[in-house]
């Protein structure tokens, strides 16, 4: 019996087919993605990612919302102009609480992946703002509407809740104050604000937005672009631990 | 109205549906009125009209039908179930202009960032995916379903399976669209490119897709022929592949589930492997696998002639699915992903070029015989046509999956130029030769309502397609090389909003080519509408036609 007459198993019978395709397809993605869970090797071990603040996962979800990763990426390559241009190429580690990740496929703005403490948060409020008040040639819309919405705190429990189910680990304390811990990050002179610092040490608390009142959106996102690739130290980094 | 004899009583299917539709439509108005977000009410509240409707529809049809349900033959002939199917044709002729309109806006706002108007809901990040969701899933989803549905009937010779069963998958699918399309402008997205719909979107999804899959299957089954037709290996390997990716990219937990934000299971570099896996199979099995069973169909009726070689299609079909699988990860080319997963992914995309062509000259060798005919009927030359992008953009591809090509083209035009010259030339032409067939067919037409507006659309859009793919080839390998440039000192030579600068022209030249081919598919629509209203009825042949094998 020939290869040919072999196959018309397949072709008179729609359930061995659907099997055989079942089959195939199941391979490959077997193969790439299950190690990916198990492979130590695949998350270096760097000191200093933690999870975002309410603010900065709030920052996050505007990001996400707005559709801002369509023309920014977040993952710096290990080339030599990306590395010159950008910093530190992007470690597996400094993503890995990021739900859903945010490395992007399209270069139509910079990579953000190190934004953070590149520009004073008065230069992220006008560009947002409006984006050609500071570069001309920019094509990026703006987002004038963010300075004038106030965050919606109700849901932010929550949300920190949900994502310490999916694998982020956040702690009781955090959750609990999680409202408490979002307006503390905008007013560092709030009596709040030291219990935030203890927290989420080295998180950065300032009034982002420039402006007094509730946090609005304008604060929750350039806190998040401002904590963007700053958590590991480079100069204490040691690649030699992290060969893979 | 109703014929109240005794022997008219509702089908399972007819009450049990309405049953579950009037339980969806007051969980939906618990959850409009429990939401927490005001995209999540406003969702919920599209459920619980869309399910009222959905029962209404069910007991008026319950009312005005005879006793019986539809034969599945009449004087031995199968009964085609084709209202579904119009449905289909309908709403892809509707979500292709609409999605190529959102495509032409985009596009314009990156040559002139005025357009965004400074309004959340008008602004790129919000319209993008709205494009991409408007093409892919709405147009070319309504086209493969409207084609997988008429070709599984013919080949099978027998009535697709199921009473309510096409109706729900086709309204049900067209109802997802509306929920992902109003969610984008509202701010309502996973974050995943392609995927970028909510939790309760991919719920539904789910539900319709599934039923998708029976109905298909089930018909395959019942079917009157020995052989499964090629076309349906590959509509099978479509639908099922397209369930298996769609659930593994999206588990997600809600926040609520009385609104609309979630969070995915998966985290960062998981996450981007299972987004890529899932991304780049959808090109491989929504608009390769699904519409290659279009090419099996439609080019050979069309050109009267058998598929060139049975054996190829075999070989191909078998070497696609499980090639394509493991493409993903040249999407994370020198990225965080491991190497040992970049490289799989680069070596079997390579691979991949083989089977691809493949398909290719099975497509085009058809036409053996048959060559003349390009000539004279331009609905034929745009499907070899979309054949030959095929082949062109399926060689593209394993090309920019080389790591050294793709450290210069990846994040760059030239990937969105690639995109469309599979997108417009392969998926939007396959398309547009499969309706140009379709719309006579399901409205017993003898021929369409005008062949010179198929020829005026054919060029009109390939000259815009080759606007569209030229300027991004250009533009995409600019920005590749002014960002890597270096001076004679050793320092970056070009900043990068001088990149951005210098892509306007070929952003205007891009926007140019879209809107040359919306013009294209406008006259499209045009000629297929007057093609309903005036074209001459075709008189029934006594003898039923043989399927293409």
């Amino acid at each position: 019996m020939s290869f040919w007459t072999r196959h018309q198993v397949f072709e008179k019978n729609s359930i061995i087919l659907i099997v055989g395709i079942l089959a195939v397809i199941a391979i490959g993605g077997l193969v790439e993605i299950t190690p990916l869970f198990y492979l130590k090797s695949t998350i270096e071990v760097v000191d200093g990612i933690r999870p975002y603040t309410p603010l900065e996962l709030t920052g996050r979800n505007i990001y996400v919302r707005e559709g801002c990763y369509l023309c920014h990426s977040q993952m710096i390559r290990p080339l030599r102009d990306e590395v010159e241009r950008y910093g530190h190429f992007s470690l597996a580690a400094e993503s890995m609480y990021d739900h859903p990740f945010q490395w992007g496929s399209k270069r139509t703005g910079p990579d953000l992946a190190r934004v953070g403490g590149k520009y004073s948060d008065d230069w992220h409020v006008t560009h947002l703002t409006n984006p050609r008040a500071i570069v001309p040639q920019s094509v990026m819309p703006p987002y004038s509407f963010l300075a004038s919405t106030e965050v919606d705190t109700t849901m932010i429990a929550d949300n920190l809740r949900t994502s310490r189910m999916v694998g982020v680990p956040y702690t009781d304390d955090q959750i609990a104050n999680a409202v408490a811990d979002l307006k503390a990050q905008t007013d560092p002179d709030s009596p709040g604000a030291d219990a935030f610092s203890k927290r989420y040490p080295k998180a950065v608390a300032r009034n982002f937005d420039g402006k007094s009142g509730a946090p609005t959106e304008m604060d929750a996102l350039i806190s998040y672009l401002q904590m963007l690739g700053t958590l590991v130290d480079f100069k204490l980094y040691n690649e030699k631990a992290n060969l893979r | 109205m109703s014929q109240a004899s005794s022997s008219k009583s509702m089908t399972i299917g007819e009450s049990g549906l309405a049953v579950i539709l009037t339980v969806s439509a007051f969980l939906c108005v618990i959850g409009a009125a429990k939401a927490v977000d005001a995209p999540f009410a406003f969702h919920a509240s599209l459920g619980a009209v869309a399910s009222l409707a959905a029962v209404f529809f069910i007991l008026n049809r319950y009312f005005d039908r005879p006793a019986a349900l539809p034969a599945l033959e009449i004087n031995g002939r199968p009964n085609y179930n084709m209202g579904p199917i119009k449905f289909c044709s309908v709403m892809a002729m509707f979500w292709g202009i609409a999605g190529f309109t959102v495509g032409l806006l985009i596009a314009c706002q990156l040559a002139w960032p005025v357009l965004n108007f400074d309004l959340p809901w008008t602004s790129f990040g919000r319209l993008r995916p709205l494009h991409t969701s408007a093409v892919i899933f709405a147009f070319g989803g309504n086209v493969l379903i409207a084609t997988s549905f008429y070709v599984v009937q013919k080949t099978c010779r027998v009535r697709l399976a199921g009473d309510l069963a096409p109706w729900f998958v086709v309204l049900g699918y067209n109802f997802f669209i509306l929920i992902a399309g109003t969610g984008y402008l509202l701010g309502v997205t996973q974050g995943k490119e392609y995927a970028e719909p909510e939790w309760y979107s991919d719920l539904w999804l789910t539900i319709v897709w599934v039923t998708y899959l029976l109905v298909f299957l089930v018909t395959l089954m019942k079917r009157k022929e020995p052989h499964i037709f090629v076309a349906n290996w590959f509509y099978l390997a479509f639908i099922l592949t397209i369930a298996v990716l769609h659930l593994g990219n999206n588990p997600a937990l809600p926040v609520s589930v009385f609104g609309s934000k979630s969070y995915i299971a998966w985290g960062g570099v998981q996450d981007a492997m299972f987004q890529w896996w899932y991304g780049h199979n959808a090109v491989g099995f929504f608009l390769t696998a699904g519409f290659l069973a279009i090419m099996y169909y439609f080019i050979p009726k069309r050109a009267e002639r058998p598929i060139y070689s049975y054996r190829l299609s075999i070989i191909h079909f078998w070497a696609l699915i499980f090639l394509y699988i493991w493409a993903g990860p040249h999407h994370l080319h020198y990225t965080a992903l491991p190497d040992w997963a970049q490289t799989l992914g680069m070596t079997f995309s390579i691979m991949l070029w083989m089977p691809s062509w493949g398909g290719m000259i099975n497509g085009l060798m058809t036409l053996s015989g048959a060559w003349d005919k390009l000539r004279t009927d331009p609905v034929l030359r745009m499907l070899v046509v979309s054949v030959a992008f095929y082949g062109m953009s399926t060689f593209e591809g394993p090309m920019m999956s080389i790591k050294v090509v793709n450290s210069l083209s990846h994040y760059t035009d030239w990937t969105i130029g690639h995109v469309h010259s599979g997108a417009l030339g392969w998926v939007g032409f396959v398309s547009f030769g499969a309706l140009y067939c379709l719309v006579p067919w399901l409205w017993n037409r003898k021929e369409l309502y005008s062949l010179k507006l198929v020829n005026w659309h054919f060029w009109i859009a390939t000259i815009g397609i080759v606007l569209y793919i030229s300027a991004m080839w250009v533009s995409g390998i600019l920005q590749g090389l002014m960002w890597r440039a270096y001076t004679s000192l050793g320092f970056l030579e070009y900043s990068f909003i001088e990149s951005v600068e210098a892509m306007h022209p070929f952003y205007i030249i891009r926007a140019a080519g879209g809107g040359l081919f919306l013009i294209g598919a406008l006259i499209m629509a045009y000629n297929l509408w007057m093609t309903v209203r005036v074209g001459e009825a075709e008189v029934q042949s006594p003898v039923a036609l043989q399927p293409a094998e």
